[in-house]
C-alpha cells in the first residue's frame, strides 16, 4: 500500500508529454473522456476514473465544479449543481486524484473548472496540492492567456497549463495559442458552449490542419463528440479527441459503482475500438 | 488623499480598473469581446454617433431629467436637504434605458440583427426590448425564474414589446444565473447577435461602456447642482447591485475630493443573517462574470445565493469600477435592509408623491441617513434611479395586502 501523501516517483518528463508521445509513436488517436469530479457519486468518484482508464481513456479531464460554468452547456452545469449540492469541492478533488494515484501511475489528469474556486483555495496552495496528490495539468476556462499571470504559482509547480483555441480565435491570436501551448492545446471546435454541434467535420478538419502545424503541444478536439461514428470523423486529424457532455449525460443517475463503471464502459468501449480501427 | 489621482483615466487598455475588471472569458468569447472593444473605440470618438445618442437621450429617453427638492422629506428628516436625480421619469421608468439606448446603437452600427439581455427586477429587459422595438431588432431576454414569478408586471411588458422571456431555471434562478444563460446564447450566437448587458459588470468593455452610457446621469447632475445650488453636494448617494445607476450618478463627481460618494447595497434581513446581497460590505475579491471584484462566496469558491427584497439589486458580484473605488476609499458602501427600504419607500410617497423603486428606496434610505449626519444647510443628492409601480404587488405581498 502506498501512502497517499508521497507521491509515485514521476521521474522523466510530464505525463502528459510522456502519454502523448507513445500514442503518437503507435499511431493512435487520443481518447480523453471528461466526467465532473464527484457525479454522478462522490463515493464512486475514484472508481469512475478507474472504469474511464478500463475502457481506454488516455488522460482523464476531471471538472472541479463551479456554481457559476458559464462556458459549459446544460448539462455539464447541471452535473456541477448536483456535485456542489453533495458537498463536492476543490479539496475533495485533489483527494480522489490523490487515490486514484495509488493504482494508476501514469494515466495524465488535467483539472479543468473555473477561477474563483482556485482563488478561494489559493494558488500556490492549490499548485502544492495538486502535484503533491498527482494531476498533471490545469485548464481554467475563463482565464485566457491575459489574465494566466495569476496561473505562475502552477506552471512553477510543474503543472501543466492547458490552452484553449476555438473557431473563432483570430490568426494572430492563434499564433500566439499555439506559442504558448503546452501539455496539448485544447481545440473547442464550434464557437459555442460544451456540447452543441455546430461547424461541419470537414471544416473542423481544414482548420485543425493549421492550428496542429503551428502548435507546439498536440491538439485534442472537442466537437460534441457522441458516438464512436463522431469521434471516428474527428481522429483522422486530430492528436485526441475529447468527449465531455454525451458520457456525464450517459453516466447522470446511476448510484453503485458497477453501474457507473458498466456505463463508462459502454459507452467509450465502442469509441476506443473505432478510434483503433485501421 | 484619493483625490490626487485622476479617477476618470480607468479603466486601462486591459479593461482594468486597478487589481479589478478585466476579460476572465472563455477562448470562445475573446474574438466577440475584441470585435466589441473596438467598435466601441471608434463610435465613443465619433461625433456623428454621439450626436445621434444625444438626440436619442433627448427625445426618446426624456432627458434630462430634473433634480429635485424633495422639501417635505427633508423637513421630516429634520437634516440636510434631500435632493433627487429624478431618473424614474425616464422613457420606460428607470435608468436603465440610458445604456439600453446606447448599447442598441452600438448594436445596429456593427450589423446585428438580434439582441439578447439577461434581466433581475425586468428594468433591463424591458429598456432592452423596448429599444429593441424601436430599432426592429429580435429580442430575447433571460430572466430567472424566481424573478419572474415576483416580476409579473415587468414580463408582461416585454411581451407586449415583442420580446420573447426565457425562464431560467438553474442554479438560483435569479439574475447571476439569467446572466450565465444569456453568455451562452451569445457564445452561441455571436454572428448575428449583439448581448446589451444590464449592468456595470462582465468583462471588458461592458463595465466601461455600460458605465459611460449611464455616466449622463452624473454629468447632468453635477451641472444641475452648479445651475440650481451654485455648488456641489456635499454628498451623493445610490443604490448598488450590479452598480450601474451609481456608477453613472458617481462618475462625474469622482474627482471631485469635497463630494463624499456612498453606495448603499442590499443587506437584505441584515449583513449578520447571512441572507443579504451586500458584495462589497460583506464580500471578497474574487472572479465572477468575466470580470476580477468583490463577489460573495463561500470558503470553496462556490458563488453564493444572495437575498433581496429588491429582484434588482440581488446579485452576487458588482461592477469592477465599484471594487476599485472601495479599496481606493474614494467611495463607501453600505448596507441597507429590506425593512429600512420599505421604510423609505413608504416615506418618500407620503411627503413627495412619489413612488420609488424597490432598488431605488435603497438609495432614499441611505440618503436619509446622510442627510441626519449634516447640517440643514448641507445638499445630499440622491439618485432616484427608477419607479416603483412595478413593485406594487411585492410590497403589497409583504405586507398582507390584498390588491
Amino acid at each position: 500500500m502506498i501512502n497517499p501523501q508521497s507521491p509515485i516517483p514521476n521521474p522523466g518528463p510530464p505525463r502528459i508529454d510522456r502519454r502523448f508521445a507513445a500514442l503518437a509513436a503507435a499511431g493512435r488517436t487520443g481518447l480523453i473522456p471528461f466526467v465532473t469530479a464527484g457525479d454522478p457519486s462522490p463515493e464512486h468518484a475514484v472508481a469512475l476514473m478507474h472504469a474511464l482508464v478500463a475502457a481506454g481513456a488516455d488522460l482523464i479531464e476531471l471538472g472541479v465544479p463551479f456554481s457559476d460554468p458559464m462556458a459549459d452547456g446544460p448539462v455539464i452545469q447541471h452535473a456541477s449543481e448536483r456535485a456542489i449540492a453533495r458537498g463536492v469541492g476543490l479539496g475533495d478533488v485533489l483527494g480522489w486524484v490523490a487515490q486514484f494515484r495509488q493504482r494508476d501511475a501514469d494515466t495524465p489528469v488535467v483539472l479543468m473548472g473555473y477561477l474563483n474556486p482556485l482563488e478561494m483555495h489559493g494558488y500556490a496552495r492549490f499548485a502544492e496540492a495538486a502535484v503533491q496528490a498527482g494531476v498533471d495539468g490545469v485548464l481554467v476556462v475563463d482565464c485566457p492567456l491575459e489574465e494566466s499571470a495569476v496561473l505562475a504559482p502552477l506552471r512553477d509547480a510543474g503543472l501543466r497549463r492547458i490552452l484553449l483555441a476555438a473557431p473563432t480565435t483570430a490568426p494572430a491570436r492563434m499564433a500566439q495559442l499555439c506559442e504558448a501551448a503546452e501539455g496539448f492545446l485544447y481545440y473547442v471546435s464550434f464557437a459555442g458552449i460544451t456540447g452543441a454541434t455546430r461547424l461541419s467535420t470537414a471544416d473542423i478538419a481544414a482548420r485543425v490542419a493549421g492550428v496542429r502545424a503551428g502548435a507546439k503541444a498536440p491538439v485534442a478536439v472537442g466537437f460534441g463528440v457522441r458516438d464512436a461514428a463522431s469521434a471516428k470523423a474527428i481522429a483522422g486529424f486530430a492528436d485526441a479527441v475529447v468527449i465531455g457532455s454525451a458520457l456525464v449525460e450517459r453516466l447522470a443517475g446511476a448510484t453503485e459503482a458497477d453501474e457507473i463503471a458498466t456505463r463508462a464502459r459502454e459507452f467509450l468501449a465502442p469509441i476506443r475500438a473505432a478510434l483503433d480501427a485501421p | 488623499m484619493s483625490s490626487i489621482q485622476d479617477f476618470h483615466r480607468w479603466p486601462d487598455e486591459h479593461g482594468r480598473f486597478g487589481a479589478y475588471g478585466g476579460s476572465y472569458v472563455a477562448e470562445t468569447l475573446m474574438a466577440p469581446l475584441a470585435e466589441l472593444t473596438e467598435a466601441y473605440r471608434r463610435l465613443s470618438q465619433d461625433p456623428a454617433f454621439l450626436a445621434e445618442l444625444d438626440r436619442d437621450l433627448k427625445h426618446y429617453v426624456g432627458r434630462p431629467s430634473p433634480v429635485y427638492h424633495a422639501e417635505r422629506l427633508s423637513q421630516h428628516v429634520g437634516g440636510a436637504r434631500i435632493l433627487l436625480k429624478r431618473e424614474d421619469l425616464n422613457h420606460t421608468g428607470a435608468h436603465k434605458i440610458n445604456n439600453t439606448v446606447g448599447q442598441a446603437l452600438v448594436a445596429r452600427h456593427m450589423g446585428k440583427r438580434r439582441v439578447i439581455a439577461e434581466t433581475g427586477a425586468g428594468q433591463h429587459g424591458v429598456a432592452s426590448a423596448t429599444v429593441a422595438a424601436r430599432f426592429g431588432m429580435q429580442c430575447v431576454v433571460y430572466m430567472g425564474a424566481v424573478d419572474i414569478e415576483r416580476q409579473k408586471i415587468n414580463v408582461y411588458r416585454m411581451k407586449l414589446l415583442g420580446a420573447e422571456v426565457v425562464p431560467v431555471t438553474s442554479g438560483s434562478k435569479t439574475l447571476k444565473d439569467a446572466l450565465n444563460e444569456a453568455m451562452r446564447d451569445w457564445v452561441t450566437n455571436v454572428a448575428d447577435t449583439f448581448y446589451i448587458i444590464g449592468t456595470v459588470a462582465g468583462p471588458h468593455p461592458y463595465p466601461q461602456m455600460v458605465r459611460d452610457f449611464n455616466a449622463i446621469v452624473g454629468r447632468e447632475a453635477r451641472e444641475q447642482m452648479l445651475a440650481q445650488y451654485g455648488r456641489l453636494p456635499d454628498a451623493i448617494t445610490a443604490c448598488v447591485g450590479g452598480g450601474s445607476n451609481a456608477i453613472g450618478l458617481f462618475h462625474a463627481f469622482l474627482n471631485d475630493a469635497g463630494v463624499r460618494i456612498v453606495g448603499a447595497e442590499a443587506a437584505g434581513e441584515g449583513i449578520a443573517t447571512g441572507h443579504h446581497a451586500a458584495s462589497l460590505a460583506a464580500g471578497r475579491p474574487g472572479v465572477l462574470h468575466g470580470n476580477r471584484t468583490y463577489v460573495l462566496c463561500d470558503d470553496n469558491g462556490q458563488i453564493t445565493e444572495t437575498h433581496s427584497v429588491s429582484a434588482g439589486l440581488d446579485y452576487p458580484g458588482v461592477g469592477p469600477e465599484h471594487a476599485f473605488l472601495k479599496d481606493a476609499g474614494r467611495a463607501e458602501y453600505v448596507g441597507i435592509t429590506d425593512d429600512e427600504a420599505l421604510e423609505a419607500f413608504h416615506l418618500l410617497a407620503r411627503t413627495e408623491g412619489i413612488l420609488a423603486a424597490l432598488e431605488s428606496s435603497h438609495a432614499v434610505a441611505q440618503a436619509i441617513k446622510l442627510a441626519r449626519e449634516y447640517p440643514k444647510d448641507a445638499l445630499v443628492l440622491c439618485n432616484l434611479s427608477g419607479r416603483g409601480d412595478k413593485d406594487v404587488h411585492t410590497i403589497a405581498a409583504r405586507e398582507g395586502v390584498q390588491v
